[in-house]
């Protein structure tokens, strides 16, 4: 615990030492990136020691703000939730020196923010008053705005700012409304005191859905994800994409266990939408150019994986069935870490690609596997593992999933079992197919633009975090069963009993064991056959020769397979939920002078319901726009006015 | 001692009108001095115990500051702006007597209602302070002049002064010496935009700076 605290404070130190050097950005940037990894080592060995000693910490200090302690414990789920968020914080802040190297701006509040955000994300996860998680909760959104709005110069990124500080604090609003109630019924607003009174339950449940949903980025309250990730510099959106998002899910975990025992239908309901997100995230992500929107999508699809985790957990502990209970809660938290390993992995990649090429437009990428076969690796190895690919990291959790819901097939709530296996398939051949198109369209062929073609592989600090992090996506997918199989102490409070749960778990690993020892074996013959077909070639002549050099005179690059072209039979499929527009110039003629495709898939959700809500809200307070005189003396009147009838009305 | 500091409180009903009712700048920055000079004679005469070095610091500083300071800085505005009357307020001169005689009206009912902690019978500190919170807010939302608006502010500031002092006498010294750093550096920064804004659009009619609104 103590250690855990002072990683916050490191954090905050160095922030606040940072913040000076507005003169030197390469300064600021040491300092920064210093004090996030000083702080990250010391909160993972602290969250380690809880882990491993299984005994939870805890310290609680007066604080003079009303309802307010300083409550901090740090249990098994809070250290569980600690190792991705600051490992990830750490390993993006090394990336993120290289990728800022050569800014001209000040960057001292860009480093400033970055260790406030990691300080508030750790303190968010150890709070244990509504009053502290709150304020954390809302430094750490704030943090994270200003780090999205790094180039406010642009109008899109001011815009995507917008958007999310909205989301976020409309979020923030219904958890407030939670607290409250929690705090009323049980007069304290630490939260070993929070006891839900009865009836109470369901709504409370549904308040922390909502709150806790808009940070995680459940459909249909993800809006803000597709704009402030691709906004925000690679290294943040790895950390806000992979972790900070997981929060969200962090806050709907403790919810669970400050609830006691849920009802059926809670269960019911994360299911649907865990669903709903997965299958819609991964169809929005295949219509996208955008590499980092398409990632950003993803993330939906993946916090949905994890929601149906969650909801088949509940499920099994609505119906006393530890089983279910512990294979879905045990899939969502481990894919809670392995989304964190692979989609920072991933989102850092993309950065490299954007500083070499200095583009995310997939379709004006193209062969950068030859130019960057560092970038190349790492994303194929993130990217199969995002797929759910055996051995890797990505299949251990979504088997977990798998396994909960076909045990629930035969249970009381078959409906959400089956629609969950039948999600989980859909969302893995499409999460495949949207992963061979960005992989193959940007790292394949041949580069479509001179930037492409003189890219090369990233300074050493940002090379460093992505290979450490696809070492993890192989690490963690090699001893997924070992690490499900010590789980049991993090599922505890959540299955609310031990029994039953590490027989679960262990019957589970042995099957995992032998479908991991499968995939080493595969991966092991494939290298094999490269390395023998290797041996082969060395002794005879390879040579190289253009691309479709049969009856072209003057093949160029863009002759290429597009990304568009790849995706459309898919997404010409589900038109009906995608919308998206297509402005078709047909060739014309035996020699067409000109022809031209542009298609273009706003989000569904954005256009359809968010957009005339908020149009709506804006006429309405249009109205009340005589109000706003721009008088001085006007305002002044309006606050005499009704500071004197409060007055009376006290009064009289 | 009571009868002085009641007549002390009456005396500080005087300028609250001379600046509704005045057109001048000249004699509203006269009577802000006035009100200052008082209201740092007021603690002196209102102490029940003798008069302590720290009682008399304060008041001091209240003289230094209200009384002489921020009526000359005020001055050197005016002359550096170069108005000297308030034209076409959106009450005229006569109204605001008016309505200043409401307010004094209104203040004595709210402070029969309001009985300080520890009496019951009404407080004639409680009074005056309300009145110059209301005759500070009418100068704020009647006068154009940007200089006029500062004394509306200060005004409005004095009242909240003495309510405090009929609340509690000893309130810290490093409390009241905060309050007056506080107004001390708003009606610097008030008397360089005043003088700004003077250099800007050539007048410092705050009636008009609403052009300015999107």
């Amino acid at each position: 615990m103590s250690l855990i605290i002072a990683a916050i404070l490191v954090f905050a130190a160095a922030g606040l030492a940072a913040l000076p050097l507005r003169r030197s950005p390469k300064n600021a940037s040491l300092v920064g990136a210093c004090g996030a990894v000083i702080g990250a080592v010391l909160g993972i060995g602290g969250a380690c020691g809880i882990l491993f000693s299984g005994a939870a910490e805890q310290i609680r200090l007066n604080w003079a703000v009303p309802g307010g302690s300083f409550y901090c414990e740090a249990d098994a789920i809070s250290a569980f939730f600690l190792l991705p968020v600051l490992g990830l914080v750490a390993l993006a802040a090394v990336y993120g020196v290289g990728y800022l190297h050569g800014r001209e701006r000040s960057l001292a509040g860009h480093w400033f923010f970055y260790n406030v955000l990691a300080a508030s994300m750790a303190l968010v996860i150890i709070a244990r008053n509504g009053v502290l998680f709150i304020s954390a909760w809302e430094v750490m959104s704030v943090a994270s705005f200003f780090l999205v709005t790094i180039d406010d110069e642009h109008e899109r990124v001011r815009r995507a700012g917008w958007t999310y500080l909205v989301a976020t604090h409309l979020g923030t609003a219904f958890l407030f409304v939670m607290f409250v109630m929690l705090g009323n019924a049980s007069g304290s607003m630490d939260f070993d005191k929070f006891s839900a009174p009865a009836g109470t339950a369901g709504i409370l449940f549904v308040l922390a859905l909502i709150g806790f949903g808009t940070k995680a980025g459940l459909v249909p309250l993800h809006v803000w994800l597709p704009e402030a990730h691709p906004a925000a510099p690679s290294h943040v959106s790895a950390v806000m994409s992979g972790v900070m998002i997981k929060t969200g899910i962090y806050g709907i975990v403790r919810m669970l266990v400050v609830l006691g025992a849920p009802a059926p239908w809670w269960g019911g309901v994360l299911v649907a939408m865990g669903i709903a997100s997965g299958i819609l995230g991964v169809m929005f992500a295949l219509a996208q150019h955008d590499l980092k929107r398409l990632l950003a999508y993803h993330s939906v699809e993946n916090i949905g994986i994890i929601t149906m985790g969650l909801g088949l957990g509940v499920l099994g502990r609505a119906t006393n069935s530890p089983a279910i209970a512990a294979l879905g809660f045990a899939g969502a938290l481990l894919h809670t870490i392995n989304h964190a390993v692979f989609k920072g992995l991933l989102f850092l990649g993309a950065g490299s690609v954007q500083h070499a090429a200095h583009t995310l437009d997939i379709e004006r990428l193209g062969g950068l596997m030859k130019r960057m076969p560092l970038t190349g690796l790492t994303f194929l190895i993130a990217a199969a593992a995002i797929c759910g690919l055996p051995p890797l990291n990505g299949f251990a959790s979504e088997f977990l999933v798998y396994m909960s819901s076909l045990s629930a097939v035969s249970g009381s709530h078959a409906g959400a079992a089956v629609g969950a296996i039948a999600a989980l398939a859909l969302i893995g051949g499409l999460a495949a197919a949207c992963f061979t198109k960005a992989f193959g369209i940007v790292f394949l062929g041949e580069p479509r633009t001179e930037s492409g073609a003189g890219a090369h592989d990233p300074s050493l600090s940002m090379r460093v975090p992505m290979v450490t992090l696809a070492a993890l996506c192989v690490v963690i997918g090699a001893t997924a069963p070992l690490i499900v199989s010590a789980m049991a102490p993090v599922l505890e409070p959540l299955c609310g009993t031990r029994a039953g749960v590490d027989a679960a778990l262990i019957q589970t690993t042995i099957s995992m064991a032998w479908v991991v020892i499968g995939g080493f074996i595969l991966v092991a013959v494939a290298i094999a056959l490269a390395l023998y077909r290797r041996r082969l070639l060395r002794s005879r002549e390879v040579g190289e020769t253009g691309t479709w050099d049969c009856g072209y005179a003057r093949p160029t690059a863009r002759m290429q397979y597009s990304a568009s072209s790849f995706a459309q039979p898919i997404t010409d499929f589900f038109q009906s939920v995608l919308r998206t527009r297509k402005h078709i110039n047909r060739p014309k003629g035996l020699f067409p002078a000109g022809a031209s495709l542009k298609t273009h898939t706003d989000d569904t959700f954005t256009e359809g319901i968010w957009r005339p809500i908020f149009c709506g809200f804006g006429r309405m307070f249009a109205r009340l726009h005589w109000l706003q005189a721009g008088s001085v003396h006007l305002y002044i009147l309006y606050i005499a006015i009704t500071l004197i009838v409060l007055l009376i009305w006290k009064l009289a | 001692m009571t009868s002085w500091m009641d007549m002390i409180l009456v005396l500080l009903i005087l300028p609250g009108f001379v600046m509704l009712g005045s057109s001048r700048l000249q004699a509203c920055l006269g009577a802000l001095a006035l009100q200052g000079f008082l209201m740092g004679v007021l603690p002196l005469v209102s102490a029940e115990s003798p008069i302590t070095a720290r009682l008399a610091l304060l008041a001091a500083a209240t003289v230094a500051l209200k009384g002489v300071t921020l009526p000359k800085l005020l001055e050197k505005a005016m002359r550096r702006a170069e108005v000297r009357h308030e034209v076409e307020p959106f009450i005229g001169f006569g109204a605001s007597i008016l309505v200043g005689i409401a307010a004094l009206a209104g203040s004595f009912w709210v402070s029969t209602r309001l009985p300080l902690p520890g009496s019951t019978e009404p407080s004639l500190a409680v009074a005056i302070a309300l009145f110059n919170i209301f005759v500070g807010f009418t100068l704020l939302v009647t006068r154009k002049v940007a200089l006029n608006q500062v004394v509306g502010y200060l005004v409005l500031e004095s009242g909240i002064y003495i309510f405090g002092m009929s609340l509690a006498l000893e309130l810290p010294l490093m409390v009241e010496l905060g309050i007056l750093l506080d107004v001390f550096v708003a009606v610097f920064v008030m008397g360089i935009m005043i003088f700004h804004i003077s250099r800007a659009f050539d007048h410092i009619d705050t009636d008009r700076l609403s052009t300015l609104k999107e």
